[in-house]
Formats: C-alpha cells, sequence, structure tokens
C-alpha cells in the first residue's frame, strides 16, 4: 500500500465531486475513484452518436444550490443554467395548454379551460413560494434531528417551528396537509382543469413508485417546487453542454484545489478494521489508503455491496433493507433531423420549455395502475426537453435532441427484472408511439435511439433497483430518515465512514447539497 | 405578449412616441408623445381621452345580485340605486382589501363591477348560495375616460344621453354617434369627467366621434403617466403602488385594511353578514393601526439640499412609485411614501404615504428621503388630507 489519503471518495457523481471539491478547499489530501470512463454518475453528458451530446440520465437542473455556485466559483469553471422558459401540455387534436413566463399569456391560455383556474394560477404560486421558502431552509442544513436534547438541535427546531408559525395558520395548516395529502388532493384545493392539473400533479411522483393519487405524494410535489435559479423559486434550468456540465465543473473546482480523481476505477469493497473504514480495494485488486472513506453511492450499495452486512448492527441491515429504491423510470434519448410538430402551434416558443404528456389525471393514473402490476405503462407520462433549442453546441446545426424522461417502467417487472433486456426496445416504442400521438411523423424524423430502463440504471450508473434518486423521496425517507433514523448525518456506524451521495439528507437531485453538507459535517467532526 | 385592446387601431395611430406598457395584459400606451406633460394639461385645461379597457369588468345579474355584492364588498350595495355608482373595496376574511373599484347599478338586477385584477375566481367562490350570473365583460365591453373641464362640451356634440341631469357618479344609457354606449359621470383624475362604456363592434366609431367633437376643445388623447400624476392630486390609492392585494401578499404586514388606506368611509358595517366584518368591526374599534395620507413635501428645503451641489431641484414629469422611505423628526423611520409627483398645478412635491396612526394627523411634520448627487438627505414634509386637488367643476 502506497500513500494514505486523507479521504477517498467513492462515485464521481456530481455530489461525490463537491464533497471532494469542499474537501481539497479545506486542504486536505482527496482522491475521487468514479467506476465508469466518465464523471457525473446521473448527471452527465455522452456523445452516444456522433455530433449528438445526450444528457443521458438527468437532463434538467433546479434545486441546485446557489452557494455551491459561489463558493466554489463554479461558472468560472464553465457552470451555466439557462432558464427552461415554457411549460408546455399538448392535446391529441387541440393546442393544448402552455404557460409562458409572461403571466398575462399564461392566463390567457389557461382560462381557456378554466377562467377561475387562470386565476388561481398566481395564488397557487404564492402559497407554494411561501411554503418553500420554509422547505429551503430544511434543505440548505443538515437534516433537524428531533430525538436529541442536544441545545443547538433543539434551538434549531425552534426556529424551524417560529418559521412554521410565521407563515400563518394557512402556511402552518398546508404544511399539515402536505404531509398527508395525495398530489391531486391538493392540487383540487387550487384548480379544476385536468390539463393544468395533470403537468403539475407529475412532480409529486418523480422516482417514487406511487400514483397521483397515492397519500404523501403532495409533499414529493413541493420538494421539486423548491427549485432556484437566482433565487428565484420553481424555475427549472438547462444546463449549458448538458448536465454532465454541471458534474465537469464540479470536477474541475475539484482539481483546482487539488483533487486527485480516477475514472475506470470501479470500487470493490471499503476495507474495514475493527469497525474502521481504513481504505478501498479496486475491482484490480489495488488496495488504496485512507483516513476518511467517503461514500457517494446509494445506502444499499454502500452499506450491503461495498462494506457488508457482517460489518454493522442487525438493527441497521434491516433498516438498510426495508429502505426503499424501487425504481419506477426510464429515459429514451433521441437524435433527430429535425424538431417535432405539435396540432395548432407554431414556431419554436413553446419547446423551449419542457414538454409533459400528461393530457389527465385518469390517465396518469392509469399508468400507475400497469406498474403496480409490473409491467410498463403502454401510455406512460413523459417529460419531453428538446435541450438542442437552447443550447446548439449539443447536436449539429439544425438536429436536435429530444430527451424524454418516462414514467412508470417499474424495476420489479412481473416476469423478474432481469427481463428487461429483452423488453427494452419495446419499452422504447411505447415512447415513442405515445410521443407521436402528439406529434405526428416523430418516427420518420428519428436517426438514434437509446433507451434506458431501470436495469440499465441499475447495471451502468450504480443506481440500486434503478432509482433515479438514490432511494425514493417519500416522507418516511426523508430528513432525519433518510437514510435510516439517527444517521442522517452522513456518519455511519462504521468509524472513518462517511456518506455525501443523494441517498442522504436533503436527497436526490442534481442539488449538491448532499456533497456540501457532507463535507461540512466531516471537516467538523474533527475527524479529518 | 400584450394584447391589443378594442382602441389599438386608433391609440397604435396617434401613439408617435411608441411608449407602451402591459396594463392587465394589454397594451396601454404611457405617453403619446415623448413627454406627458401636454396630456396632463388637457387634464385641467381642456380634456384628454384615454383608453381604460384594461379594466377588469364583471356583469353581476339575478335575483339576489344586490344580496350577493353587499356580502362581497364593503358596501350595502341594496341601498344602490337603479342609475347610480358607487366607489368601494372588498376584503378577505380578515378585513384586508383584495382589491377595489367601482359598482354601477344599470338595473334593478344589474350590475357592473370594475377591479384592478382578474377577480372572476373570487366572486364566483362568494357568489356560491347566490341566484346570480358573473360574466367577465372585460374583453367584450371598452371603456373610454373623458377627463378634464371641456368633457362634457364635448360630449354633449355626439351623444343623446342628457349630460346635464347626470350627476356625479351617476350612470346613464343612450347612443354616441348612433353606437349603444353606457356612460358614467366617473373617472380616476379628480375633475370634471366621463367614462363610456361601448361593445367592442362600435367601440372605433365611438372613439372616432369623440376625437372628431374634441378638435375644437383641445382635446388630446392622453396616456397613463399622464393619469398617474392626476390620480395622485386627486388623493387615489392605487392597487399593486399604494397597496398590494391581499391575495399576494407574501407577509401579513404588507397587507392593509380600508381603514388604514383611508376607505374607513366605504365601510358600512352595521348590516348583514359580509366578508371581513368581523375582522373590520374589531378593528373599527380599537382604531387602525396605520393610516394613510398625503404628504406636502417642503420645496424650500429640496431646494437647499440641491443647492449644497449647486444644482437646482430636479423635477421630472413622471410620477414615481417606487417607495420611499419616512422618518420621524429624530430620523428614526416610520413609514413610507408609496408613490409621489410634482403637481404642475399645485406647484408642489406631493407624496401618499402610509404612516402609523400616531403620525398622521393632519399637520405632522415628517421627513422624507430624497437623493441629491448620488447622496440621500431629508426634506422635511408635512401630514395633509388628500385630495390635494379637487375643483368644483368635478361635481357641478
Ligand atoms: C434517468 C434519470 C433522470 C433524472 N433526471 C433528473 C433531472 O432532470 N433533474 C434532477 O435534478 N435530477 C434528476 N435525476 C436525479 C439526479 O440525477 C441524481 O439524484 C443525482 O445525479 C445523483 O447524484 P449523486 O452524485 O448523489 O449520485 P450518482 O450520480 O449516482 O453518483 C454515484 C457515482 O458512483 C459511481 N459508482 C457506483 N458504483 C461505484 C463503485 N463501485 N466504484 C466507483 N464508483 C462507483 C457511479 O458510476 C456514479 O458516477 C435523474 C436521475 C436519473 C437516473
Amino acid at each position: 500500500m502506497g500513500k494514505r489519503y486523507d479521504a477517498i471518495v467513492v462515485g464521481g457523481g456530481h455530489n461525490g465531486l463537491i464533497c471532494a471539491a469542499y474537501l481539497a478547499k479545506a486542504g486536505r489530501d482527496v482522491l475521487v475513484l468514479e467506476k465508469r470512463d466518465l464523471l457525473g454518475g446521473a448527471a452527465a453528458t455522452e456523445e452516444l452518436y456522433p455530433g449528438f451530446h445526450f444528457s443521458t440520465c438527468s437532463y434538467v437542473v433546479s434545486l441546485f444550490r446557489p452557494s455551491i455556485l459561489r463558493e466554489l466559483q463554479l461558472a468560472r469553471h464553465g457552470m451555466q443554467l439557462l432558464p427552461l422558459e415554457t411549460s408546455f401540455t399538448p392535446l391529441a387534436g387541440d393546442p393544448g395548454l402552455c404557460r409562458w413566463p409572461d403571466p398575462q399569456r399564461s392566463r390567457r391560455e389557461i382560462s381557456r379551460f378554466s377562467a377561475r383556474d387562470a386565476e388561481v394560477y398566481p395564488e397557487f404560486s404564492l402559497a407554494m413560494t411561501k411554503m418553500a421558502q420554509l422547505a429551503r431552509s430544511i434543505v440548505d442544513a443538515p437534516a433537524p434531528d428531533p430525538t436529541s436534547w442536544n441545545p443547538r438541535e433543539l434551538a434549531r427546531l425552534l426556529r424551524l417551528g417560529n418559521q412554521l408559525r410565521r407563515g400563518g395558520a394557512e402556511v402552518m395548516d398546508l404544511n399539515l396537509k402536505l404531509l398527508t395529502m395525495s398530489a391531486v388532493d391538493f392540487l383540487e384545493r387550487w384548480f379544476e382543469s385536468d390539463v393544468l392539473k395533470a403537468p403539475m400533479a407529475v412532480s409529486g411522483i418523480i422516482g417514487t413508485y406511487l400514483g397521483v393519487r397515492s397519500p404523501g405524494t403532495a409533499y414529493v410535489l413541493l420538494h421539486h417546487y423548491m427549485g432556484e435559479i437566482d433565487g428565484a423559486f420553481r424555475s427549472w434550468g438547462y444546463s449549458k453542454g448538458g448536465t454532465g456540465g454541471v458534474s465537469l465543473a464540479c470536477a474541475r473546482a475539484a482539481e483546482s484545489h487539488g483533487a486527485e480523481i480516477r475514472t475506470g476505477a470501479a470500487v470493490e469493497r471499503v476495507l474495514v478494521d475493527n469497525g474502521r473504514a481504513r481504505g478501498v480495494v479496486l475491482a484490480g485488486g489495488d488496495e488504496l489508503s485512507a483516513r476518511t472513506v467517503v461514500s457517494s453511492c446509494d445506502p444499499r450499495l454502500t452499506f450491503l455491496g461495498l462494506v457488508g452486512a457482517r460489518h454493522f448492527d442487525e438493527s441497521f441491515v434491516a433498516a438498510i433493507e426495508r429502505y426503499k429504491l424501487r425504481g419506477s423510470s426510464g429515459k429514451v434519448n433521441l437524435a433527430v433531423d429535425r424538431l417535432p410538430e405539435f396540432f395548432g402551434r407554431e414556431g419554436t416558443a413553446h419547446l423551449r420549455g419542457d414538454i409533459a404528456i400528461a393530457p389527465g389525471i385518469d390517465y396518469l393514473e392509469r399508468a400507475y395502475d400497469e406498474a403496480k402490476y409490473g409491467d410498463f405503462s403502454k401510455r406512460p407520462y413523459i417529460n419531453v426537453v428538446i435541450p438542442s433549442l437552447l443550447d446548439p453546441s449539443v447536436a449539429p446545426p439544425g438536429k436536435h435532441i429530444i430527451s424524454m424522461f418516462v414514467q412508470y417502467a417499474p424495476y420489479h417487472l412481473a416476469e423478474g427484472a432481469e427481463h428487461w433486456p429483452e423488453k427494452r426496445e419495446a419499452f422504447g416504442d411505447a415512447v415513442v408511439d405515445t410521443l407521436a400521438e402528439y406529434c405526428p411523423g416523430l418516427e420518420e424524423s428519428i436517426l438514434f435511439r437509446h433507451v434506458l430502463t431501470p436495469w440499465d440504471l441499475e447495471k451502468e450508473y450504480g443506481l440500486s433497483e434503478g432509482n433515479i434518486f438514490q432511494g425514493e423521496l417519500s416522507l418516511d425517507q426523508l430528513l432525519f430518515q433518510r437514510p435510516a433514523a439517527g444517521w442522517s448525518r452522513y456518519r455511519t456506524p462504521v468509524r472513518n465512514l462517511w456518506t455525501c451521495g443523494s441517498g442522504t439528507h436533503p436527497g436526490g437531485g442534481i442539488m449538491g447539497a448532499s456533497g456540501q453538507l457532507a463535507a461540512a459535517a466531516l471537516l467538523e467532526s474533527g475527524e479529518l | 405578449m400584450p394584447e391589443p385592446s378594442v382602441f389599438h387601431s386608433r391609440t397604435a395611430q396617434l401613439c408617435t412616441s411608441h411608449r407602451w406598457k402591459d396594463w392587465g395584459g394589454y397594451y396601454a400606451v404611457c405617453s403619446y408623445d415623448m413627454s406627458p406633460e401636454p396630456e396632463y394639461q388637457a387634464f385641467r385645461h381642456s380634456a384628454g381621452l384615454i383608453d381604460v379597457s384594461p379594466l377588469f369588468k364583471y356583469e353581476i345579474a339575478g335575483p339576489d345580485a344586490a344580496a350577493f355584492l353587499s356580502r362581497l364588498t364593503v358596501k350595502d350595495a341594496t341601498k344602490l340605486r337603479v342609475g347610480r355608482v358607487t366607489y368601494l373595496c372588498w376584503c378577505d376574511d380578515d378585513g384586508k382589501v383584495i382589491d377595489d373599484g367601482t359598482l354601477s347599478r344599470l338595473g334593478e338586477e344589474h350590475f357592473r363591477l370594475t377591479a384592478a385584477e382578474p377577480s372572476l375566481h373570487w366572486l364566483a367562490s362568494v357568489s356560491r348560495g347566490f341566484r346570480v350570473t358573473i360574466e367577465d365583460s372585460s374583453a367584450r365591453l371598452g371603456t373610454l375616460a373623458l377627463q378634464g373641464p371641456e368633457s362634457r362640451r364635448i360630449l354633449e356634440r355626439v351623444t343623446d344621453v342628457d349630460l346635464a341631469a347626470l350627476k356625479f357618479f351617476r350612470v346613464a344609457a343612450g347612443t354616441l354617434a348612433g353606437v349603444p354606449v353606457w356612460i358614467s359621470r366617473t373617472g380616476y383624475t379628480g375633475d370634471l369627467g366621463y367614462e363610456i362604456w361601448v361593445g367592442r363592434d362600435g367601440a372605433e366609431r365611438v372613439y372616432d366621434a369623440i376625437t372628431e367633437a374634441g378638435r375644437g376643445h383641445g382635446l388630446l388623447p392622453a396616456g397613463l403617466d399622464a393619469l398617474d400624476v392626476a390620480r395622485i392630486e386627486a388623493g387615489f390609492v392605487m392597487n399593486g403602488v399604494d397597496y398590494f392585494s391581499a391575495h399576494h401578499c407574501l407577509t401579513e404586514s404588507r397587507k392593509s385594511s380600508p381603514f388604514e388606506l383611508g376607505l374607513g368611509w366605504t365601510v358600512q358595517l352595521d348590516r348583514g353578514p359580509f366578508v371581513g366584518q368581523a375582522a373590520l368591526a374589531r378593528e373599527k374599534q380599537r382604531g387602525p393601526r396605520r393610516a394613510f395620507v398625503g404628504l406636502d413635501v417642503s420645496w424650500a428645503q429640496l431646494e437647499e439640499v440641491f443647492a449644497r451641489y449647486g444644482l437646482p431641484p430636479e423635477l421630472s414629469l413622471h410620477a414615481w412609485r417606487d417607495g420611499r422611505p419616512v422618518y420621524d423628526g429624530e430620523e428614526r423611520w416610520i413609514g413610507q411614501a408609496t408613490s409621489g409627483a410634482w403637481s404642475p398645478t399645485l406647484k408642489k412635491n406631493l407624496a401618499l404615504a402610509l404612516l402609523p396612526a400616531g403620525h398622521a394627523a393632519t399637520g405632522t411634520p415628517v421627513r422624507c428621503e430624497v437623493t441629491a448627487e448620488y447622496r440621500r438627505h431629508t426634506v422635511a414634509a408635512r401630514v395633509v388630507k388628500p385630495p390635494f386637488f379637487d375643483p368644483e367643476r368635478k361635481r357641478a
């Protein structure tokens, strides 16, 4: 064994890279080990077809913490976010509903379906802004610990309580409702029209194995509502160069502070002696030694895979086994030679944002029905974006990329997850057929198609059961319960083993918070 | 993108300045000329014609129309006689103002309510259980405000409505250039003036007829900039500028009650239940914490501050609406001036302000912030009771 690092970070996804950057910035000697030949993990840009640079997995950025951008000077390292301009919900044989940055224009569009909804829309945004202000203070700090009598913890809980109270009875009431309601029930408090409710309700099911009418999904909706660019809540952005642009900027920041990054370096095992992590073993058998090991992989892979159950108490192992991963989404990426055309819409303005194939609540619930019994949805919810419209650098001139995030594609097929490879193309066909119902001629424009099933997400990207968030964002797996009660502070039962991936508080999405908060906790602990 | 109003073909032709803004989703002219001053002077000396179609309008009809409006607003609409108009506001359950506007009783069972903001949803919610229909007539009705001392003489030439009989805050139906219209003696300038309500189809004919009739009377098309100065002189509060609708406030302190906004006179408490009644009754008993006042900002001190830098005071012909702090004699912050303007008629610096009740008595000295040569100063101001300008001809 050669050199001993201060810290080895397992996984070069954006959280691992951010954690490494902060540790290196604090003067620590850090090594990042990434299994793939490419950095980014679920936030990577890959040239899957000549000239076309796909954001293979994640495709939009909204939750990224601005403080990280500032502190790591990510703009200097090439990170650039462009706001998505519109939200378009096409309907078959109808121009559908497009929501614009111009509130009056949105009002007119919504009033085609419901004059009342059009007016309530700004009020809804206001209510959500109030709630998101509260939620944000949760995201920006380690999870509060209600079981602790530590005065600092109590003070934090008190501050949160005060904040909740300051919002007034209305916000308090909404928050309590959010915890238990379904996304649809919650939205119906404001809206009546299906084409407005449906695309909003899907925020409540992203990355979960739940339906829009399942209790608890209202909370997930808020989680996605916290999207923030320039302090403006709820604006989704697109990263220049694809979402890999975010990861690469983080990597450059880490390197600028002296961190070492190795790709094509799969960690086979974390070395643990007497309950203490002391290094890792690579797939080739090489051993690397470090004072601390920080894993950015999901809790199941980290604890039961890389470390091994025998190093933990039985109750902890049981909690990790119960931790729900249940992947439910897939991705279909297309290279096309022209833009899709939607009924009754001209120009490209309506394509410069996200396009939701979510024509109604029942449609979404039906899509879930199929998934419940172990099949992919034949008519799924699809979130489409065309990044090449905003960022011409990702496709050859005049050509485009269509990115489709698809739900539901349950990991657990009725016939078994291992049957995904033979169902992959049938799944891809269902997705393309679905979109083609809204833009005829789509098939003829396709130059290349790339289909990602939950099985692929597990095998290629190391996401157990293909869960896009390293664990569902349901309320029982958030805050001080993520990934297990008592272990939400990035520390683990094995000494000198820490975690920093999206399987920790505050959770999934290209947010960076887990990496940032984990680095802060580790530095503060004095173990490093 | 804003939409054109029903008068757009005419206003677009006249708007040589190309100064437009978005008002309620419509294109609205800021000023036809680069300077709004001639348009302001027209309001006060001859007449100005302004397209106020972007105001939201609701037709409320049915056997329970009066009862519903009495529940919705702070006034007892059952007492409003046919052919009369009244100014009022409406509140949320906590007695905080949502919006203000005028209510016209066009028939026994037909009212028209104007609003600054889209209100259909709120009206519909409150109307549960009342036998009423609520129609949003904003898009199908154009509205022109003809304001200024010459307005009556101009209008007389083109309408069969008996203007001599049309007293202040009355409304009547008739024709104008052969087009059916409603004419009300109302406006936002605090001067003699009328508002003409016309369906989309006849809108251009009405516009042309008034323009033609105004030729010998110094009539000018006027924009929102001139109107802003006139309404400050008249002491009218503006939703979104001087106060914020309770529906849009992130914090409680941003909301305001009718008593605080100087609209206490519109609140009729002793009657059947209406939205916000209990909260308003409590507030009335306790006395409002804040009050809406006028400020007369010392010209002499303003000159003095600028003179320190060898400059004359800067005079803008535009009203300001960015909100400025107000201090007490010891330079402690007490409240804010929400909009203000130089009054070309009164030759005074005016502002509308929201101050704590203890500082709201007429004559109270306060200090207002001004910036001269990039540096902040305060100058003396005196609390006065709006309106600043209230000519007799308005009611005559
Ligand atoms: C299909 C899909 C779509 C998504 N869409 C969005 C979106 O639009 N917006 C959004 O905000 N979020 C989205 N997400 C979620 C988001 O991408 C993730 O939450 C986030 O990228 C996770 O980052 P991370 O660094 O915590 O983990 P990961 O990105 O999972 O990083 C873990 C890294 O560890 C590596 N690794 C695994 N095993 C080993 C090993 N043994 N040795 C070494 N390295 C290993 C992996 O290759 C990977 O690079 C999406 C996710 C997926 C899968």
